[in-house]
C-alpha cells in the first residue's frame, strides 16, 4: 500500500464488525444502509475509485493492510489474464469448439478480490462463470473448457483445490454450500475460538442477481442464519439476469434483504478489487469464528453477453454500457499502479505478452483434449465400486469388442 | 489449404445469413482475427478465424443464408503465429429513440422473417444430431434381447396394409389429437387476447385484432403490437404518394430475391399449370340455408366456444361429394409402366390460407373421418397454426383436395390452380345478399359461386360437373348431410 496507510491498524486488532455490529446478532450494518437499487449511489464500501485513488474506510481499510505493491501487481496479472482467458474462450466458441461460453468481462474484480480472500481450506462453490475464482484456486485455464466442449461434467477434481464444480442449474449450488458448511460445524464442533480462527474452515456461495430470486436461495439463508453457519454469500450483482435487469428482482439494494434473515448484509463496489478483498476477509473471519453468515452483494456489471447464445444489444442500451467503462476493475487498477509508480509500461507489456501466450497454450491443450469413452461414464455413478455397475461395464465391454474396430477391418468383413 | 465451416454459435441454432465479409480472397488473416458477420436466429456474431494464413476462398456471398456446417471460407495456413484477441467492432450505438425500452425483447418474429429462416427455431431447442454411423458388427452381439431380433419382421408385416393407404397411420395420430382438443381448448385457441385498453385503442383505429401479431405471453397483442401495426399501415398508405420515382431505368426496378415460400408458391404453381391441363367450372348457389345452419351451430350447447363458419359446411359437402365421386380424390402418378390414377380411400383436405409467411396449404388428414364438431375444432387449430407460423411440413404433405376460401376479401370467385400431387381444388367466394328469384319472385337471398378446377387427366367434364353440383346441393341444402 502507499505511505500514507502504514499507520492503519492490523485487522485484528481494527476489529470493524465491532464498530458496526455491536452486537453479532443484531442483524445488518446500521450505518450502511445502500440506497436505490437501482443506482450505484447506494452506499456501499469503496476503496479505490474509479480514478485510481485509494479512499480510506474506517471498517474497512485495515483489512488490506498486508496489500503492498507486488500483490497489487499480482491482481492485475490475476484479472488481466483472466479477461483475455475469456476473450480466447469466447473465440473458441465461435470458432465452433465450444458448445458454449459464459463470458465475464467487467466481473474480474470481484471474483479475483473475493478469491484471493479465501484460504486454500475454504471451501469454494461457484456459478457457471467463476473463472477468474477458479484461477485464484489454481484450477488450470484450460481445465475450464473441458465442461463446455461437452466432454466432461466437471474439469477438475474439486477436492484438490477446494472448488467445487460448475454448477449449470441455477442457485443449486447454494444449498450445496449451506449444507456443506453445517457439515463443517459438526466436524469443527468443540473447537475453542482460536483454534477456529487459526485452522477454521468458510464457505463461499457464488451466485448472481438473478438467482437471488430463486428459491434455493431464500431455504439455504434460512438455514445458514438458523444454524449460524461459517457460509459467506458472495452475489455478484451484474445488473442482468440474461435479459431481466435487477430492478425487476429487487426493490431494495439485494445487500438489505440479509436484514430480514437476520444475518449482516453488504454492499461493495465489485469493480473495485481492495474493497471486494476487504469486505471478504472479514466475513470469512467472522464466518470461521462462528459468527455466521453474510451477504456481500459485489455491485457490479456484465461488460459482454450473458453467454455466447445472448445479444445484448436487444436489450440495453449503449448509453449504459459505455456509462460503467470508466468503472472498468482493470482500468482503475492500472490508473492506481502507474499513479502510485508501482508499475510501468515493462510491466503492462509482460502482462500482455504472457496472456497471449496463455491464450495460445488453453487453445492449443483445449483443441488437443481427447474425447471421452462412454466407459468412462461408469467411473461417476457412485462414490465406490457398485456390483451393478461392475457387471453393466463388463457388458459394455463385451458389446464394444463386437464391433469391428477399423475400416479396413470392416472391408475384410464386408467382402467375407 | 483448412476449410471452416458453419459452426452452431448460439444453441441449437441451423443456419446463418452471411451478413458481410471482413476479407477478401488474398487477405491475410491471424487466429481470431474477425473475418465475418453473420446473423443467426438470435443475433449478429462476428466470427473469429481459427486459422492463420491466406484467405483463397469465401465460400458464399453476403446476403445467403448457409446451414450449419456447410463450408464458410478456405484458408492457406502459415506458420502458426501467436494468436491475437479478438476484439470486438464497434456495435451500432443503441438509445431510447430507436429502440424499444431496454429490458423489453425485440419481436422474435421479425427476427425469422427478416433472414427468411423458415423453420429456424428461436430457442435453444436441442442442436440437430449428428448423422448416425454405425460400425459394422463382427458377429452377433453376446447379448441380445429377443424383442430387438423380431423388430424387423414386424416392421414388414406393417408395411404392407399402411401402403394401401399411405400416411394413414400417422394420420390417425393427428386425428386423435384433434378430437381430445375440449371446446375450452378451442375457444383459447380462436380469441385473441389482448387487455381490455389494448381492445379500446384497436376498435377506435379501426384496427382488426385478428390481423396483429401478438408478441405478448401466449401470443398476447400487446398495445405496442397495435402500435408498431398502425404504424405500419400508416408508413404502406404514406409511401404510396412516393412509389412512383424517376431517374434511370435501372434504379426504378426494385429488385426482390425469389426464397422461402414465395419460391416453393411459385414451384408449386407452375408445375401444376404446365403438367395439368386444367378446366374450370363455376355455379352460383344460394346459401341462405347454409348460413341459417351456422347460425344454428352458433347457438348450440355442442358448439358452444367453437368458431363455426360457412367454411365448416363447405369441407363437409366437399367430403361428401367426394365420396360420390371418388375419381376427383386422386392423384395422377407416373410409373416405370406407364402413367396410373391413385383413387384415394381416405380425405387429406387441404385448406390454402394466406399466412405471414405467404401461401401455405395444410391439410386435414382424414377428415373424412371427423364428426362437424371435430372438423370444425380441426379447421379452426389448423387456421391458428399457420396464422402463428406454426404449421409444420407434416401438415402440407399427402394433401388429396383442396378448397381455397378466396370470398374473405370480397371476391366473388377466381380460377384456382390445383395443388400438385391433386387432382381438383375447390374456391369458395364471397359470400353475400343479392336478388335471387324464387318462385317467381325477386327476393335477396345469400349467394355464393363456387369454382372448382380440375385435372383433365383424371376428372372429365361430367364427372367434376356432378361433383361440383354435389357441393353446390349442399351449400343450399345442409340437411342433405344426414342423408
Amino acid at each position: 500500500m502507499t505511505s500514507t496507510r502504514q499507520d492503519s491498524a492490523a485487522p485484528d486488532s481494527a476489529a470493524p464488525q465491532g464498530a458496526l455490529f455491536p452486537n453479532a446478532d443484531a442483524p445488518g450494518p446500521a450505518n450502511r444502509d445502500a440506497a436505490n437499487p437501482d443506482t450505484a449511489d447506494g452506499e456501499m464500501v469503496q476503496l479505490l475509485d474509479q480514478d485510481g485513488a485509494l479512499r480510506a474506510d474506517p471498517d474497512f481499510s485495515g483489512y488490506i493492510s498486508d496489500v503492498d505493491a507486488q500483490m497489487l501487481r499480482g491482481f492485475y496479472r490475476d484479472m488481466a489474464l483472466t479477461r483475455r482467458f475469456d476473450q480466447e474462450a469466447t473465440a473458441l466458441q465461435r470458432q465452433g469448439q465450444l458448445a458454449l461460453w459464459v463470458p465475464l468481462r467487467g466481473q474480474e474484480a470481484a471474483q479475483i478480490g473475493s478469491g484471493r480472500a479465501t484460504r486454500s481450506h475454504d471451501y469454494i462453490f461457484p456459478t457457471y462463470r467463476e473463472h477468474g475464482v477458479a484461477l485464484t484456486r489454481d484450477v488450470d485455464f484450460p481445465q475450464m473448457l473441458r465442461i463446455f466442449r461437452g466432454i466432461s461434467n466437471g474439469g477438475w477434481d474439486p477436492r484438490e483445490n477446494n472448488f467445487h464444480m460448475y454448477t449449470m442449474v441455477l442457485a443449486a449450488q447454494v444449498p450445496h454450500a449451506t449444507g456443506y458448511a453445517m457439515g463443517i460445524q459438526r466436524d469443527q464442533a468443540g473447537w475453542d475460538r482460536a483454534r477456529l480462527e487459526r485452522e477454521g474452515t468458510a464457505v463461499v456461495a457464488y451466485f448472481g442477481d438473478g438467482a437471488s430470486s430463486e428459491g434455493d436461495v431464500h431455504e439455504s439463508m434460512v438455514f445458514a442464519s438458523s444454524y449460524k453457519s461459517p457460509v459467506v454469500f458472495f452475489c455478484q450483482n451484474n445488473q442482468w439476469a440474461i435479459s431481466v435487469p435487477t430492478r425487476v428482482q429487487s426493490r431494495i439494494p439485494l445487500a438489505e434483504r440479509a436484514r430480514g434473515y437476520g444475518f449482516p448484509g453488504i454492499r461493495v463496489d465489485g469493480n473495485d478489487v481492495l474493497a471486494v478483498l476487504a469486505v471478504t476477509r472479514w466475513a470469512l473471519e467472522r464466518a470461521r469464528r462462528g459468527e455466521g453468515p453474510v451477504l456481500i452483494e459485489a455491485f457490479t456489471y456484465r461488460m459482454s453477453a450473458h453467454t455466447t447464445a445472448d445479444d445484448p444489444t436487444k436489450y440495453r442500451l449503449s448509453a449504459e454500457e459505455e456509462s460503467w467503462a470508466p468503472k472498468d476493475p482493470l482500468v482503475r487498477l492500472e490508473k492506481h499502479l502507474r499513479s502510485a509508480g508501482h508499475a510501468d509500461d515493462a510491466f503492462f507489456e509482460q502482462v500482455a505478452r504472457a496472456g497471449d501466450q496463455m491464450a495460445a497454450r488453453v487453445r492449443e491443450e483445449a483443441l488437443a483434449f481427447p474425447d471421452p469413452t462412454l466407459e468412462d461414464s461408469f467411473n461417476n455413478v457412485y462414490a465406490e465400486a457398485h456390483p451393478l455397475i461392475a457387471e453393466e461395464l463388463r457388458w459394455h465391454k463385451e458389446y464394444e469388442a463386437g464391433f469391428a474396430q477399423s475400416p479396413a477391418e470392416a472391408g475384410q468383413e464386408g467382402a467375407r | 489449404m483448412s476449410t471452416f465451416n458453419l459452426p452452431d454459435v448460439g444453441e441449437g441454432l441451423t443456419e446463418a445469413e452471411i451478413v458481410s465479409w471482413k476479407v477478401q480472397p488474398g487477405d491475410t488473416v491471424a487466429i481470431n482475427q474477425v473475418f465475418v458477420e453473420i446473423e443467426t436466429a438470435k443475433s449478429l456474431v462476428e466470427l473469429p478465424s481459427p486459422f492463420a494464413g491466406t484467405v483463397t476462398e469465401l465460400c458464399a456471398a453476403e446476403g445467403q443464408t448457409l446451414e450449419v456446417g456447410q463450408p464458410l471460407f478456405v484458408v492457406a495456413e502459415a506458420a502458426p503465429a501467436p494468436s491475437g484477441a479478438a476484439q470486438p467492432a464497434p456495435a451500432p450505438v443503441r438509445s431510447h429513440d430507436t429502440d424499444p425500452e431496454p429490458g423489453i425483447l425485440i419481436d422474435s418474429h421479425a427476427l425469422v422473417e427478416g433472414a427468411d429462416a423458415g423453420a429456424a427455431p428461436l430457442v435453444g431447442s436441442g442442436p440437430k444430431a449428428d448423422p448416425v454411423r454405425r460400425r459394422p458388427r463382427l458377429g452377433r452381439p453376446p447379448v441380445v434381447k429377443a424383442p430387438a431380433a423380431k423388430a424387423p419382421a414386424t416392421a414388414t408385416a406393417s408395411a404392407a396394409p399402411a401402403a394401401h393407404s399411405p400416411a394413414a397411420s400417422g394420420a390417425a395420430g393427428a386425428a386423435a389429437v384433434v378430437r381430445s382438443a375440449g371446446p375450452a381448448m378451442a375457444s383459447i385457441l380462436n380469441r385473441v387476447l389482448a387487455k381490455p385498453p389494448v381492445r379500446k385503442i384497436a376498435k377506435e383505429l379501426g384496427i382488426d385484432l385478428s390481423k396483429v401479431r401478438g408478441t405478448g405471453g401466449g401470443g398476447e397483442v400487446t398495445r405496442e403490437d397495435l402500435i408498431s401495426y398502425q404504424a405500419q399501415r400508416e408508413a404502406e398508405q404514406a409511401a404510396a404518394p412516393t412509389f412512383w420515382s424517376h431517374g434511370e431505368q435501372e434504379d426504378r426496378i426494385e429488385r426482390q430475391p425469389v426464397k422461402g415460400v414465395r419460391k416453393a408458391t411459385a414451384k408449386a404453381m407452375v408445375e401444376s399449370a404446365f403438367t395439368a391441363p386444367h378446366v374450370s367450372i363455376f355455379v352460383d348457389v344460394d346459401a341462405s340455408r347454409t348460413m341459417e345452419f351456422v347460425q344454428r351451430l352458433k347457438k348450440s350447447r355442442d358448439f358452444e366456444g367453437i368458431k363455426v363458419s360457412p367454411l365448416l359446411i363447405l369441407a363437409k359437402a366437399v367430403i361428401w361429394a367426394a365420396a360420390r365421386n371418388p375419381s376427383v380424390n386422386a392423384s395422377w402418378v407416373e410409373t416405370e409402366n406407364g402413367a396410373e390414377i391413385h383413387v384415394k380411400h381416405f380425405m387429406n383436405l387441404g385448406i390454402a390460407a394466406a399466412t405471414p409467411r405467404g401461401l401455405l396449404v395444410p391439410n386435414l388428414k382424414n377428415a373424412q373421418d371427423l364428426s362437424l364438431r371435430e372438423l370444425a375444432i380441426a379447421l379452426n387449430e389448423l387456421a391458428t397454426a399457420a396464422r402463428e407460423g406454426r404449421t409444420r411440413p407434416a401438415d402440407m404433405q399427402n394433401g388429396t383436395l383442396t378448397i381455397t376460401n378466396i370470398g374473405a376479401l370480397g371476391i366473388d370467385i377466381g380460377t384456382p390452380i390445383i395443388n400438385p400431387g391433386e387432382v381438383a381444388i375447390v374456391a369458395f367466394g364471397t359470400i353475400r345478399q343479392k336478388p335471387w328469384v324464387v318462385s317467381g319472385e325477386v327476393i335477396p337471398r345469400w349467394i355464393t359461386t363456387l369454382g372448382g378446377s380440375f385435372d383433365h387427366r383424371v376428372v372429365d367434364g361430367d364427372l367434376s360437373a356432378r361433383f361440383m353440383a354435389d357441393v353446390a346441393a349442399i351449400m343450399e341444402e345442409p340437411a342433405l348431410l344426414l342423408d
